[in-house]
């Protein structure tokens, strides 16, 4: 019985930590959605999630979302995919400082590295300027202040997550199979075809759905590189909790994120059950 | 075929380090605005975000606000560890779900819900309120990180310890204690980079008085792109790379991400 006391000697702290921290935000977060007022959680009324229902622009925003979320995800994972491949594989003695190198860029902000993008992609950026230096170009070939931007920048941005996830789900490849089909005549393209990648697709999957949910929930990101001309379920909810102060229209569309967020973990986990059945 | 591999994989980390290389370039161009390639090379960049008030004011809240932010996040999921793996109570499997959730919710989301909270509480644009949001998005990391170094812990050291005599107390801190500091500080040190880098969940709560570094560059961004934030980019690249490599050294980076 003395332990009873210090395990809850031990857990109230943490606990008390969820609760004002995870546990009370997401419901206040609920109750903010169903408001009457736009600042104070007080009546009930489905008006918000009916206006950005009825809203034509809010299911433009919400297909823009799903969009960058698609692509961004397939774009991290194809050009992760082969460094988390090389990581896994190779003896070099490099390997950790590779590894390193691969996933370092997590820990920039990513404010930082959308800044990097800005002078990249930017009118007068490295590409613009380079080819304009050249003769190539007159015009600066728009590339920054739009969806692409934005895409490209979250694509590097978010590529190390894809990587680590891809490198965690790729310790079941084992090369012995991969010889067993070489020597029975296979050639490479066909042992990558048929035993590489089938191995390897739960681990791509995971990194897939990691990004897919970080991206439909960037808002720095688009906001900076879309110059205000991206529209995501994110930037909305800043600019309606910080800018309109329409906080209960906030809520709202953060539970749609959230709606939006559950229903492609519930696919993720059904494909996943039948990759591995 | 090999060489073929080699090009392509320095081609994809060169796309993944682009950001960093280009703007290390630019914070040495002496032009007072964004432009490429740098007609000539300076410090002046770097001059004039030493001078900046307004940034070194938010680069010491940032430091502030991180080290007590990975001092207690710390601490309680050391005290959460502990409860999750040496003891075995009723809901112990749901404390253990509740604290990795937050890694579930997308960040934006939470960050609506905290500035709900905070501002009836009129902790919204103080060192609390940040300090709080903050400990929510790091408890989970310190927990496993501490958890993992705990149960690696041999058992038999502390039994031993303790048929010589020593107190559960003293077997605590003279035993478990120096064997999972390595977790500790390593959760600390994530802890730490986490509120640094955070600029998400800052952007809902702080406002003038109580801004960070990154939610201050990204308001300067939103007007100007010039060199000086790629000068206060590089310090930032550098203060992560310094403590990246103290965590490398530590425990090794693949485990603590």
């Amino acid at each position: 019985m003395r332990d009873r006391g210090l395990i809850l000697a031990l857990l109230i702290p943490g606990l008390l930590a969820m609760l004002a921290t995870f546990i009370l935000p997401m419901a206040w977060l609920l109750r903010a959605s169903f408001s009457t007022s736009t600042m104070m959680q007080v009546g009930f009324t489905l008006e918000h999630y009916r206006a950005a229902l009825a809203d034509p622009f809010y299911w433009k925003v919400a297909l823009n979302t799903l969009t960058l979320g698609l692509t961004v995800s397939a774009f991290a994972v194809i050009l992760g995919y082969p460094i988390a491949l090389f990581l896994a594989r190779t003896t070099s003695r490099w390997r950790g400082v590779l590894t390193a190198l691969a996933v370092a860029p997590l820990l920039t902000s990513a404010v930082v590295r959308t800044y990097g993008w800005m002078v990249i992609l930017g009118d007068r950026g490295v590409i613009n300027g380079t080819l304009q230096s050249l003769s190539i170009i007159d015009t600066p070939l728009r590339l920054s202040n739009n969806s692409f931007g934005a895409t490209v920048a979250l694509v590097e941005i978010l590529m190390p997550y894809a990587i680590l996830a891809m490198l965690a789900g790729f310790g079941r490849l084992s090369t012995q199979l991969e010889e067993a089909a070489a020597m029975l005549g296979a050639n490479p393209l066909r042992v990558f075809w048929r035993i590489v990648l089938p191995l390897s697709l739960p681990g791509v999957l995971t990194g897939a759905l990691l990004v897919f949910v970080l991206a439909i929930s960037s808002f720095v990101t688009p906001r900076l590189m879309g110059g205000g001309r991206v529209f995501v379920l994110g930037t909305e909810v800043f600019s309606e909790a910080t800018v309109t102060l329409n906080w209960s229209l906030a809520a709202a569309l953060s539970v749609m994120l959230l709606v939006l967020f559950s229903s492609v973990i519930v696919i993720y986990q059904r494909a996943l059950r039948r990759l591995e059945a | 075929m090999k060489a073929i591999r080699n090009i392509c994989l320095t081609l994809l980390y060169l796309f993944l380090l682009a950001p960093i290389i280009v703007v290390f370039i630019v914070s040495f161009d002496t032009r007072q605005y964004l432009a490429f390639p740098p007609e000539s090379w300076s410090f002046g960049s770097y001059t004039k975000v030493f001078a900046n008030e307004a940034f070194i004011a938010a680069f010491g809240r940032s430091v502030v606000i991180g080290l007590v932010v990975g001092l207690v996040a710390v601490a309680i999921g050391m005290l959460l560890s502990m409860a999750l793996v040496r003891y075995k109570f009723r809901g112990r499997d749901t404390i253990g779900f509740l604290v990795l959730a937050p890694f579930l919710v997308p960040s934006i989301v939470l960050a609506v819900g905290l500035m709900l909270v905070l501002s009836p509480m009129g902790l919204l644009d103080s060192y609390a309120g940040i300090m709080l949001a903050h400990l929510g998005i790091t408890v989970p990391y310190t927990v496993r990180t501490i958890t993992m170094s705990l149960m690696a812990v041999d058992r038999r050291i502390e039994e031993a310890a303790m048929v010589h005599g020593a107190s559960p107390f003293t077997v605590f801190r003279r035993i478990t204690l120096p064997l999972v500091s390595p977790g500790l500080i390593a959760g600390g040190v994530i802890a730490f980079l986490i509120s640094f880098d955070e600029a998400t969940i800052s952007l809902f709560i702080v406002s003038i008085r109580t801004s960070t570094l990154p939610t201050e560059i990204y308001r300067y961004l939103e007007y100007s792109t010039d060199p000086q934030i790629a000068a206060l980019s590089v310090v930032l690249i550098l203060i992560s790379v310094a403590v990246v490599v103290l965590v490398e050294r530590l425990i090794g980076l693949r485990k603590a991400i």
